[in-house]
Order: C-alpha cells, then structure tokens, then sequence
C-alpha cells in the first residue's frame, strides 16, 4: 500500500458525502472521534504506516489476493466473462481482515491497548480477534445471540484466538444491536478504548477510514483486469451489508465513468418490512448509529427488523457513501433474495469448486438472475468477499432433503 | 423569556437546587406517562424531562433500554408523545423537555416537530445524536418555533466546545457527571466537580448535572455544584417495579419526596 492512495475522495470537513454521513453521536463520543479523526489523517500521510500495513498484507493476510476468471460460472450467466476477485483467499477468509489489521495497527499508534467489536457473520469478529492476537491487543467482540446462533463456528474461533464474545440480546439480537452495544461499552472507556467498527458506518471518519483500508482490493483488481485481459470490466459488481466489501472494489473505478458498478443488497424473502435488508428498495433517509443514510424505517422512525439468510447483510442501515454514489447514479445498487443466494452458492460450487459466503453469494445470484441485459462477453468483475466455509452447516439444514444433489 | 430560564432564575433567587426528572414516554402507557408526570408537577419538580422512545437507544443503559421496549410494546410513538404532552400541557407548571435521538424527529420533518412540539406546549428539547457540530439547521428550526435547544455536555468535552453549546444551547445545559451510558451509580464521581468548574468558566447558563442519581446523597452533592440535579434510570426503575397492575404515579412521586429529603 502507498500513501499515495490515501486522500484521494476524503468527504467534507465535516464527515459529508454530498448529503450522507456526518458524526451523529452522544456527546462523550465526540472527543475521541475527533482525536481519533486526527490520529487517522496523521497516520496516512506517515510512510512508516503504510509500509508496516503493506508489510502485514503482503506476508501476514497473503495479499494480493488472485484474479480468477470464472469461465464455467459465466456461462449460466448468460455467456459473461466473470473476473472473481478472490478476498476469500485472504487469511481468516474475507475482506475483514484489511480493515481489521488497519484499525488495529492505528490503535497501538494511539496507544489503546483495547479493542472493541461488533461481528454480524461473525467474520469481523475472527479479523478484528486475530488483528489483535498478532499485535497483542484485549479485544472484546459484541455480537447479537441470534448470529451467535447462526455462526456458533466463528464464535469458537474468536474465542480460540483469545477474545472474549459478548451476547447481545436487546432489539433484534442481530448486527445493530451488537453495534449499540459496542458504542456503549466505547462511551463508558473511551481512554483506552478503540471502536474497531467493521464497516465502511457509523460516524465520520469510519466510512472514510473502512473504505480507504479496503481499497485495497480495488486497487490490485483493476491492475490485475488490465494485466490478465487487457482493458478494464464493463461492471464491477459486489454485495452490501453495510457496504465496506463494495466500498473496497469501487473505488478503483470511481473515476472510470465507463466502469457500471452494481451492489447487491439482501432481499430476503420478500420486500416488506422485517423481511428484508435492501435498504434503496424499501429505506428512506435518516439518522442510525452515528450517520446520515438510507435506513429501514417505520412511519415513525422506528427501525424495521430486518431479515436475510447471511448474517453479514442483515443490517437496516447502508453505508454513507453508497447512499451518495446512489443519489448521484454513479452506482446501481439492486437485491437479491434468500434462494436465489442459496442457488448461487450451490452454483459457484459446482461451477468452479469455490464455496462462496452467503454474502458474496448475493453477487453473484444477481449474475445468475438473467444478466440484466448485459451482453455475452461482457466482463463483470464480482468481488468474493469471504469463503462460505461458515455457512456450510446453516445452508446444509435449510435445503430441502436431497436438493442439493438433485443437479447432479 | 422561556418557561425553563424562567424556573431556573426562580431557584437561583431561592438558592435552592432544582430537581429534574426523566421518565421515559410509553412506560408502562401513554396515560399512565400523564398522571406520573402531572404527579411529579404536584410535588414540586422543577423539569420534567419526558423520553421519546426510540428503537435503538445507544446512549442509553439496560434500565432505559427496557423502558425504551416496553413502550415500543404499548404502540408509542412520536406522534403518540406529543398528543400527551398537549393534552397534560394546561396541568401542568413545571417546563417540559423532550429528550430524543435524531431519527423519530428527521422522520417527522424538523419543520413540522417544531410546530408540533411548540404546539403541544413542550419547551426545549436534547437530541442526544446531535452534537452542536450537526445542530445548525436544527437550532434555526428550534429558534424559530421559539423551544430551547439543550444540549449534553460530557467530562470528555473540551473547553472550545463548551462554548459552542453554551453559544448554540437555551434554558440550560445538562451536564453528564459520569462516562458511560445513563444509569444508576452508587456514587457521584470527582469528575463531576471538574465538570461544573469548567462549565462555570465558560457560561453562566443554568448547569444541570445527571447520569447517576439515586439517592438523597447524591442530589446534596450534586446541588452544590450546579443549579439543579436529574433523576433518570433510578426514577424509570421504580416505574418499572409497580409493573402493569401498580400505582407508578404513587410510587413516582414517594420516590421523588424521599430523594429531596
């Protein structure tokens, strides 16, 4: 990583993409995001930052992550040439681990020796315990029961790696409850206290600091396209939860305005309230968890529950930048639902012998779903965000008897 | 001059410390949020703060966040809030503030929860999400409607931001002794002592210090310091034990004589 590639799309002074983000929090909160606003901008300019998180990518997370030309999946897409960007082949699995080794290096910068976490998938919770195995940093993780449940594998890996799992059981018991919690356990310790929030959410300068951890990703795929076929995709398409696995592959491509960039948010079962999370497809704007953006809402600015079948995407609020990429049409963003993610995780499986997470695979049921006009031939580069090994257990009990070797 | 400098320069005059309450709206009902609020007004209560429930409360302590699901639970709302406070409003001596979290307000429209609120007869409000950095045209929209915009102050809160909110900030400022969520403490920290010394330095608008009351003990040393203490999560909690079937406006107004000694 080069600083060069820090600074490049900061929002205003004041935490602003066009009319999302800003720093909607309690008061005690606002001094140690200001000093740790202060500290982020100090450190990106310091090229012994950069070099020691390069250094970590290169020979800690295994980065760059490869380009793999997805030729057998494409061809159920509609004969698409589909780049996958491999982030499942990082240590611990997914993209977490950029942001998480990121944040954690910035806490030892400041001298916080503890961390603490929201996990939904759990696979922040296992980046953001081993970040702070490596580095030596307490970390506590916040996670609602109802994810415990789903994910119980990742739980016992955060805990293997020395962390210690909260339950939260208030509200949903899913992502935003264990965000709340995380926040107020941050309030009563700010001093020695870092909030290790791990999506491109939440108050000015997470969407900025997530985003520029993750770009990463973008950075070595727009490389790799033009190395390996020779000019750039025609779209770039990844799933959102709260949006930092999209936040990390777009912004690469921002600037090139022929570039289409597609998120995917979850569907769920169906759009209507508490049974999905596409946020565009079903939100209005408004105020959550310390930004300025789309969220799930009732009539009376309470927030709607949410459902999806991956853990990771089931969140009521978005991002605050891709609410702006939205407003300006720079980014489409479109849903696809509970079975058509658990088709295509089945599909990438057999295609290319990659089990995907249910959160990529929202990406890639979007190709599947008939490639919304999109030409034979044209490249879609589709970020896998993490490997699906933690959603084996869970997609094996809600397929019906057999239906997974009916295909066969 | 507003209802709230109005009772803060009585108590000064009086020298007497001012006692501030909070209930959460909704807990157990609607109707019983009225009859605890105009009980508390009958023994004295110098401000009434009245909690609009919100789904997701993260300043807020177990004991609110229960409070908080009860009322989602008996169909409270914004909406719902306001109506009470009209229909208590004529009742009632004591000024009322609203304390709510940024959503519910934005989801109504700041233009139209002004008129509403003003309407109704509420007379400041704290919006615990937004700080004086974000308040601007929340201030214009609150100026306007002629309601008092309060804002919280934290021992993390710098001098230079002292001064916003005592700039930005009407009736007066509310002071967290504490670090943390609300709830109740067994003691009243140091801390709280350097917070009103500070605040002393910038402004000499009327201080209220809360996060931790509970017992008489604490609203003495509280008094000393500022111009008037807050009852919150200790006040909600014996709400909370009179349950569905009790008396909380009874119980209320015997918790609030007893912590005044």
């Amino acid at each position: 990583m080069s600083a060069v590639w820090f600074g490049r799309r900061d929002p205003d002074a004041r935490g602003y993409f066009g009319d999302f983000g800003g720093r909607f929090v309690p008061e005690t909160l606002v001094a140690p995001i200001e000093s740790l606003e202060a500290e982020y901008f100090e450190a990106r300019r310091d090229p012994a930052f950069a070099a020691e998180l390069d250094r970590l990518f290169r020979h800690y997370v295994g980065r760059p992550t490869p380009l793999w030309d997805a030729r057998r999946f494409g061809d159920p897409c509609g004969q698409l040439r589909v780049l996958l960007k491999r982030e499942d082949l990082t240590h611990t699995g997914a993209h977490k681990i950029n942001n998480a080794l990121g944040q954690a290096l910035l806490a030892v910068r400041m001298g916080k020796g503890r961390i603490v976490a929201e996990t939904g998938a759990g696979q922040h919770g296992v980046a953001s315990a081993t970040a702070c195995a490596l580095l030596g940093l307490e970390c506590v993780v916040y996670m609602g029961t109802e994810d415990m449940r789903r994910q119980a594998l990742n739980v016992f890996r955060m805990r293997l790696l020395g962390a210690t799992v909260v339950g939260v059981d208030s509200g949903s018991c899913t992502l935003k409850d264990a965000i709340n919690e995380a926040m107020r356990d941050w309030v009563a310790r700010p001093h020695d206290t870092h909030y290790l929030l791990g999506s491109a959410l939440g108050p000015h300068p997470y969407p900025l600091m997530v985003r520029e951890f993750q770009s990463v990703i973008g950075r070595e795929a727009r490389q790799q396209c033009l190395d390996q076929t020779g000019q750039l995709p025609d779209v770039v398409v990844a799933c959102v939860g709260g949006g930092s696995n999209a936040m990390g592959i777009f912004d690469a491509f921002i600037d090139d305005a022929q570039v289409q960039l597609v998120g995917v948010e979850a569907g769920g079962e169906t759009i209507a309230a508490g049974r999905h999370a596409a946020r565009f497809a079903g939100g209005a704007a408004g105020i959550l968890q310390g930004t300025r953006t789309w969220v799930l809402q009732d009539a009376h600015g309470n927030v709607e529950a949410t459902h999806s079948v991956s853990a990771g995407l089931d969140y009521a609020a978005i991002g605050p930048e891709h609410a702006s990429l939205h407003a300006s049409g720079r980014a489409r963003y479109e849903y696809a639902g509970d079975s058509d993610a658990l088709e295509a995780f089945q599909t990438l499986a057999r295609t290319e012998g990659i089990i995907p997470a249910l959160e990529s695979a929202h990406a890639f049921a979007y190709l599947l779903k008939g490639a919304h006009g999109l030409a034979p031939g044209t490249t879609v580069l589709v970020n896998l965000s993490g490997r699906g090994d933690k959603d084996v257990q869970s997609v094996a009990a809600l397929l019906p008897e057999g239906h997974h070797v009916a295909h066969q | 001059m507003s209802r709230i400098s109005d009772r803060f320069d009585r108590l000064r005059r009086d020298r007497r410390t001012g006692l501030v309450t909070y209930i959460t709206a909704g807990d157990p009902s609607l109707a019983q949020s009225a009859a605890i609020l105009k009980t508390l007004d009958a023994t004295g209560v110098d401000v009434l703060e009245v909690g609009v429930p919100f789904s997701d409360p993260l300043a807020d302590g177990p004991v609110i966040q229960r409070a908080t699901e009860r009322a989602l639970a008996s169909g409270t709302t914004l909406d719902g809030v306001l109506q009470m406070v009209a229909d208590i409003r004529p009742d009632i001596a004591a000024p009322i503030v609203l304390f709510s979290y940024a959503n519910p307000i934005m989801r109504m429209g700041l233009a139209q929860f002004t008129a509403r609120a003003a309407e109704a007869g509420v007379d400041g409000v704290l919006t615990l999400d937004v700080p004086p950095e974000e308040g601007r045209e929340w201030h214009q929209a609150f100026t306007q409607a002629g309601i008092d915009m309060i804002f919280l102050l934290s021992p993390t809160t710098s001098t230079e931001r002292m001064r916003k909110a005592a700039h930005l900030g009407r009736g007066f400022l509310y002071g967290i002794s504490r670090l943390g969520v609300t709830g109740a403490r067994t003691d009243i920290s140091d801390a709280a002592a350097e917070l009103a010394r500070r605040v002393r330095e910038v402004t000499d608008l009327p201080l209220v210090l809360g996060f931790g009351v509970s017992t008489p003990e604490h609203m003495q040393a509280l008094g000393r310091m500022a111009d008037a203490a807050v009852v919150g999560s200790a006040l909600v909690q014996v709400i909370a034990e009179q349950g569905t079937d009790g008396d909380p406006a009874a119980a209320a107004a015997t918790y609030v004589r007893w912590l005044r000694g």
